[in-house]
């Protein structure tokens, strides 16, 4: 498998036409190209993986541990150092850089983001419960859950119920989206569909997992 | 402004001309059957026009058959081959819901002068 990865940020959404005219939905994604700052090999680490880092940040906003690693590999220092793991290319040595050309227009891939944070949500936000009805007497409980279990038998309930709590603002993965067009000049690529996060969020985009090239 | 701009542009036609509610329009459709493709014409009064830069929007309305038709196109869309302006309406609101109401004479826009 030839997977690949690269970092990028959400741009927004909007929509393209494709060359029979039909409408594309597409998310933009600005690659912020990455430079390598060490491979890890089965033999150095137990796994396989490239660490990267992307952007600039100032010298005297890295902290020295981190600085170390910067200057021990001779890249420049970047927002953060990231794992791009179980890619190819662990032959590029430290320093060098790859962006949006690495991916071409049809390629599937997966999106990783962190999704928006709803905070504490009920059940109706959260897991598209229905709620419940506005009249026949109902009283303060028109978004409430209802049932979450039976009587005596079981006596408790169930590990796993869907309950409200807290929602978004973790990783979440798109899997199995389109690449509508790569542009490398640009250093942009549009997928179809949506990817998960809000604008100008930090999202990953690998070679999917699932079938297709 | 838009964040997406940048994408945007590359779809964006030149060739719309200015055209706003209560005018009448003929919209040249492309019309793809099997491997042919020809024009067809959509000519009605424009109703609504909503949105902006890529994501506009306008609603034509015709009387066809007795029966009110309206279609929505997007301004940009590569499916309409031309716009041509035939009549500019004289109205005072931005969106001419009250003519599927009305029909006959009633439904008749004043023109500018």
């Amino acid at each position: 498998m030839a997977a690949k990865a690269i970092v990028g940020e959400k741009v927004g959404m909007t929509h393209i036409w494709d060359e029979k005219n039909r409408f594309i939905p597409v998310t933009v994604v600005k690659v912020t190209p990455v430079r390598v700052v060490r491979a890890k090999t089965e033999q150095s680490d137990g796994y396989q993986a490239l660490q990267v880092t992307y952007g600039v940040r100032k010298r005297s906003r890295v902290s020295k541990p981190v600085l170390g690693q910067f200057e021990k590999s001779g890249v420049e220092p970047g927002v953060a150092i990231m794992e791009l793991r179980g890619v190819d290319g662990l032959d590029l040595a430290s320093g060098d850089e790859f962006g949006a050309e690495i991916f071409q227009t049809g390629d599937r891939v997966d999106v990783t983001a962190t999704s928006k944070g709803h905070g504490f949500s009920g059940g109706m936000k959260r897991h598209n419960f229905k709620g419940q009805g506005a009249g026949h007497g109902n009283h303060k409980h028109h978004r409430a859950p209802g049932s979450i279990g039976a009587c005596a038998t079981p006596g408790r309930v169930f590990k796993g119920t869907r309950m409200a709590g807290q929602y978004g603002g973790g990783s979440v993965t798109t899997l199995n989206l389109e690449i509508v067009q790569a542009d490398p000049e640009r250093q942009l690529i549009l997928v179809k569909g949506s990817v998960p996060g809000p604008k100008g969020g930090r999202v990953v985009i690998r070679s999917s997992v699932r079938g297709g090239k | 402004m838009h964040p997406t701009d940048i994408v945007d542009q590359d779809s964006l036609r030149s060739d719309i001309p200015d055209f706003a509610p209560g005018d009448t329009l003929k919209v040249h459709v492309r019309v793809v059957e099997g491997d042919k493709e020809r024009i067809q014409v959509f000519q009605g009064a424009v109703i609504r026009r909503q949105g902006s830069s890529l994501h506009e929007t306008f609603t034509v309305r015709k009387v066809s058959f007795g029966v009110g038709v309206e279609r929505t196109f997007p301004v940009h869309s590569p499916i309409i081959s031309k716009i041509e302006v035939v009549t500019r309406g004289d109205v005072r609101r931005a969106k001419l819901y009250y003519l599927r109401d009305r029909v006959g004479k009633a439904a008749k826009i004043k023109e500018k002068r």
